[in-house]
């Protein structure tokens, strides 16, 4: 690979790449490795590996509970952590910070607490939940929950042809029975950015609370929680260079303040009887339990690397790398891209169908096998979000999704293989 | 090489001109099975001569519909062949055979003069994510054909 096409105006992907120990590896027989999975899960720099290791040999202990040295250190590096993402995510105050497993417990955590919260923003008969067509099954099943237990009702904005949200019934959907309007930023499977300006106003013109999944948008482009103008946003650490097992909600100190709590056991509490109990203040009200502390400081590393990359720079190399990919796939015979196919909105995920002659479409699961043994990594099936399958008549799609250590060259070698494909299961 | 390996041309074969596929009428039972994590999907038909002989009777028709990979699709046209034909004990006899194939991680060639073309699936055991795509009508058809003894033995316990 020459420095020509590792390079993108915004971020030289050489260097960033030699910080990426995973990315020097090969698979199969010899074959470097081609990361196009970065949806599912990205890899970690060096500086994050190195933080977790440093964290467990040097400073562990458990965190708010002693006074010796190493609860100290461990606890300075945990709240640390905190303080990143809060100035990552641009929050008003950092105890709107609430660390969780994952976007997933993140979103359970707001359905069920809105569930079980009192008024005004508990959820009963005749109150609604508006979702969209789009959303990842962790924005959809914990709202199917929530509304069943409660007796609400879940409605939802469904999609255009072209992949994005249909807004023509937008004042209808949202109406003012409606409660929580929980809304994902950028799609895992199409890639679309949504338009969540409107959406967030015409919320909270009805009165209701409005909750983000950024779970696809942290990773790739800046974010900032006040500019955004929701009420709660969810994310996950290990999409966006961090570790497994840390997410986050970011929710408005005053909801927080108010909803009741969702995990009971030791330092969410005030004061314990055994006839009840009083809580924490916010954050750690909703921090039952001890907290996967050297996964927060791996979360912190990882917003340490983005941060010095600079998440407009990350935004912009994307895009190059997104309007690369959608060019050449555009131009790939057969292949048919599922979801916007303008660079323009569109996040850092590609879905396509691929046919060839004598065959017709070739099956994502063939498709990702045969791209595997030639050492290229796509994500292939539904992608946690069935109902898009089905709005769009496909039993699944390819997935080839992008970091900031995507190369161009690793767009022309998927191009290439999925020649290879067709060749492969052509008649 | 491994892909070959895996991908061997009966199975392409079966995929590109798949055997007894459609939905035929006259059945003691269907079910829908379907794989969640990529969307594989089968609705499978089973005709008994005559449920009341229990694991005796013979399999007259096996019909499906399907959609997903080469491996299920192939999978469910060669189950087609081995079964039609035989009685219930020994279909299930070939299934255990194949299921135990597809649980060999690669070790195993199987026997061809019981599994015939599903011999070809051995490769499939070496790719723990796949070994379910090739499982999956052969599930199905357990299922329904289960349903439909169950279904005769219901209808003399009523009268």
């Amino acid at each position: 690979m020459t420095a020509e096409l590792t390079r993108t105006a915004a971020i030289d992907v050489e260097r960033v790449r030699k910080d990426f120990p995973i990315l020097e590896r090969t698979v199969g027989e010899g074959r470097p490795l081609v990361y196009l999975d970065s949806a599912a899960s990205s890899q970690k720099p060096r500086q994050v590996i190195e933080a977790m290791s440093d964290y467990y040999a040097h400073h562990h202990s458990n965190v708010h509970r002693g006074v010796h040295a190493l609860a100290e250190e461990a606890t300075a590096l945990y709240e640390g952590a905190r303080d990143k993402v809060a100035a990552f995510i641009n929050a008003p105050d950092r105890n709107e910070v609430i660390f969780t497993k994952n976007s997933s417990e993140a979103l359970n955590l707001v359905a069920s607490v809105l569930g079980w919260a009192g008024e005004p923003y508990g959820l009963g008969p005749g109150d609604r939940v508006v979702i969209t067509q789009m959303e990842h099954h962790s924005n959809i099943v914990p709202w199917q929950l929530t509304t069943q237990r409660t007796g609400s009702e879940l409605a939802w904005l469904g999609l255009t042809d072209d992949g994005r949200l249909d807004l023509s019934n937008l004042d209808e959907v949202v109406n003012e029975h409606t409660k929580v309007v929980s809304v994902v930023h950028v799609s895992n499977i199409l890639g679309t950015v949504n338009p969540l300006e409107v959406i967030v106003r015409r919320a909270h013109d009805v009165g209701a609370v409005v909750v983000v999944d950024a779970s696809q948008s942290a990773p790739h482009l800046p974010l900032d929680v006040q500019t955004l103008g929701a009420d709660f946003v969810a994310f996950t650490g290990h999409k966006m260079l961090g570790p497994t097992g840390i997410g986050v909600l970011w929710g408005r100190a005053e909801l927080l303040n108010e909803l009741p709590p969702f995990l009971g056991g030791g330092e969410m509490v005030g004061v314990v009887n055994m006839e009840g109990s009083t809580y924490a203040p916010i954050p750690h009200k909703y921090e039952a339990g001890t907290m996967p502390i050297a996964e927060a400081v791996g979360l912190g590393a990882a917003v340490d690397y983005l941060t010095a990359l600079g998440m407009d720079n990350v935004a912009r190399h994307e895009h190059e790398i997104v309007s690369y990919a959608l060019e050449r796939l555009g131009a790939v015979d057969g292949l048919r891209i599922i979801g916007p196919t303008e660079p323009e909105q569109h996040g850092a995920a590609i879905s396509f169908i691929l046919s060839v002659e004598g065959l017709g479409e070739i099956h994502p699961h063939d498709v990702g096998q045969v791209l595997d043994e030639q050492g290229i990594a796509v994500r292939v099936g539904q992608h946690c979000a069935r109902p898009v399958c089905v709005r769009y008549g496909i039993p699944a799609t390819t997935r080839a999704s992008f970091s900031v250590y995507t190369t161009r060259a690793e767009i022309d070698a998927l191009v290439d293989g999925l020649e290879h494909v067709k060749r492969f299961f052509g008649a | 090489m491994k892909l070959e390996s895996m991908y061997q041309e009966i199975i392409l074969d079966h995929y590109r001109s798949p055997h007894h596929k459609g939905l035929r009428d006259g059945f003691g039972a269907e079910v829908h099975h379907i794989n969640p994590t990529c969307g594989d999907e089968v609705t499978l038909r089973v005709h008994l001569d005559d449920e009341s002989q229990g694991e005796q009777a013979i399999i007259k028709d096996v019909s499906y519909e399907s959609q997903g990979c080469s491996i299920s699709q192939a999978s469910a046209s060669v189950l087609t062949d081995l079964v039609i034909g035989k009685n219930v004990a020994e279909a299930f006899a070939v299934h255990e055979a194949f299921l135990e194939l597809m649980q060999s991680k690669g070790e195993a060639q199987g026997d061809e003069d019981v599994l015939e073309d599903a011999v070809a699936f051995a490769g499939v055991s070496k790719f723990p994510a796949r070994v379910k795509c090739a499982l999956l009508s052969w599930m199905a058809l357990k299922d329904a054909t289960a349903q439909a003894l169950a279904r005769s033995t219901q209808k003399e316990t009523e009268q």
